[in-house]
């Protein structure tokens, strides 16, 4: 009876969320990676955001640049609506993701050949413009059309998965301050990404660090660019509305 | 509600979740067990566990990791997670059968907990990684950890 009444207790406090205001991923960095988020110089996600640059302003088969209709250097995007992403697509009958946005500049404008969800270029040019649009507040629409695909990513996130069969709102959302392990949680928001991992020493996607998650839960990951984690990254971004912007982000 | 879970959990249903699944290929068949009043009396297979063994495995990332979460005795390991309750009087709380329930199906006790279930039926996992598809503990860790959770008063 005590177990059951434990248990009671245990469900009503599960059905609040550990937090109603969203705070970044950066406030529980230890100041030296706040420091080196902060410093452009020291950031070594710099470099991927420098790269995304120079195929900016990289010719396509067709002769023009990314550059050639947004600026030498992206002044003509506006901050702004690149917060807004994912947007809805008509065409697509569903969310666009920036960087499926960028990908279909690359085709449609450059006549350039598809790349594959989250190929290198990709990431360097989301990066640069994500970058450009630092500090602007995320200001994801999920009122209209996109909120079907809001409903499922908030589903997936709640699904129990893999061998330890936990959801991502379990971390993120009830157990958030406390310590896992070393790690403090942190309320596993999106505006970071793409971020430089110091653990990989390398550049992370968003829908890379969903799958190291699928993997830290022993869990088979879905595909990037896969209709599950895109809707996980609309339901994301919603959920981290109002957050500025930050990346490259440091992160472990 | 809750209670009618818990029950629908602990009575019947019990055996069919945890017991007659089809063993996974080269993977240890799941051994039946059986919870009552939040317990499992009895050793699972009838094995007898090892207090020393039992320290390891709860300390170890591949193996229970209970300290992720838990803090528990053992200095040497000096990063324990704090968003479960310390575990350091837990064998003066709780008897070995019930001890034996929350390392083996917490989800008995509580539907809605983070803890993995360590000797659950794989069935019950939505997309498993394939290297990780039977249970996480087997039988005769689950009995050296209670061995080890049973000494901590
Ligand atoms: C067992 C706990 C756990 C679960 C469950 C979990 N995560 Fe995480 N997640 C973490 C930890 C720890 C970090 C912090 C890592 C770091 O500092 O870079 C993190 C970081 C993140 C971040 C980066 C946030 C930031 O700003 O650093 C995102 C995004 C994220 N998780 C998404 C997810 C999603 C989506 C799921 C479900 C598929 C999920 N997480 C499930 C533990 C978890
Ligand atoms: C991902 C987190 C997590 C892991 C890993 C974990 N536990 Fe737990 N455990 C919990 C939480 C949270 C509770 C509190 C009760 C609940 O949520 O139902 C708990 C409760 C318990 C209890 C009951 C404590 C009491 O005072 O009633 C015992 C015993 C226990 N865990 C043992 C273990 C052992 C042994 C392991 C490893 C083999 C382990 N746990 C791994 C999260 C975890």
């Amino acid at each position: 009876m005590k177990a059951v009444l434990i248990a009671a207790l245990l469900c009503i406090s599960a059905a609040v969320a550990a937090w109603d205001k969203p705070v970044s991923g950066y406030a529980y960095l230890p100041e030296q990676m706040q420091r080196m988020q902060d410093d452009e110089f020291a950031n070594p996600g710099m470099e991927t955001v420098e790269a995304g640059g120079t195929l900016f302003r990289t010719r396509g088969y067709n002769g023009k640049s990314c550059a050639s209709c947004h600026g030498e250097d992206g002044g003509k995007l506006e901050p702004k609506s690149i917060a807004r992403y994912p947007v809805y697509s008509a065409a697509h009958r569903g969310p666009l993701t920036l960087q499926q946005r960028i990908s279909q500049c690359r085709e449609q404008r450059l006549d350039e050949f598809p790349l594959a969800y989250d190929d290198p270029q990709l990431i360097a040019l989301e990066a640069y413009v994500r970058h450009l649009a630092r500090g602007e507040k995320v200001n994801v629409d999920v009122s209209g059309p996109l909120r079907p695909w809001y409903e499922s990513g908030k589903a997936l996130y709640h699904r129990r998965i893999g061998q330890l069969d936990m959801s991502c709102q379990h971390c993120h959302d009830r157990y958030v301050d406390l310590k896992l392990r070393d790690q403090v949680l942190n309320q596993g928001h999106s505006n970071g990404f793409p971020a430089y991992r110091l653990l990989s020493g390398a550049i992370s996607s968003l829908h890379g660090k969903f799958r190291d998650c699928f993997a830290t839960l022993r869990a088979m990951p879905y595909a990037v660019g896969s209709d599950e984690f895109i809707a996980l990254e609309v339901y994301l971004n919603a959920r981290g509305n109002g957050l500025a912007i930050e990346a490259p982000g440091i992160r472990r | 509600m809750v209670q009618a879970l818990a029950m629908k959990y602990s009575a019947s249903t019990l055996l069919l979740y945890c017991g007659l699944s089809a063993p996974l290929a080269a993977q240890e068949p799941v051994l039946p067990w059986h919870a009552e009043n939040f317990a499992i009396a009895q050793p699972l297979g009838g094995l007898r566990g090892d207090a020393a063994r039992g320290r390891e495995i709860v300390a170890a990332r591949a193996r229970g990791n209970c300290i992720a979460c838990h803090q528990m005795p053992i200095p040497e390991h000096p990063m324990h997670g704090t968003l479960a309750p310390p575990l350091s009087d837990v064998g003066a709380r709780l008897s070995a059968g019930e001890l034996r329930l929350r390392v083996v199906d917490q989800k008995v006790v509580n539907p809605e907990t983070i803890m993995p279930a360590f000797y659950c039926d794989p069935a019950r996992y939505n997309r498993p990684h394939p290297d990780f598809s039977g249970t996480i503990l087997s039988a005769q860790e689950v009995e050296d950890v209670v061995a080890y959770l049973v000494t901590l008063k």
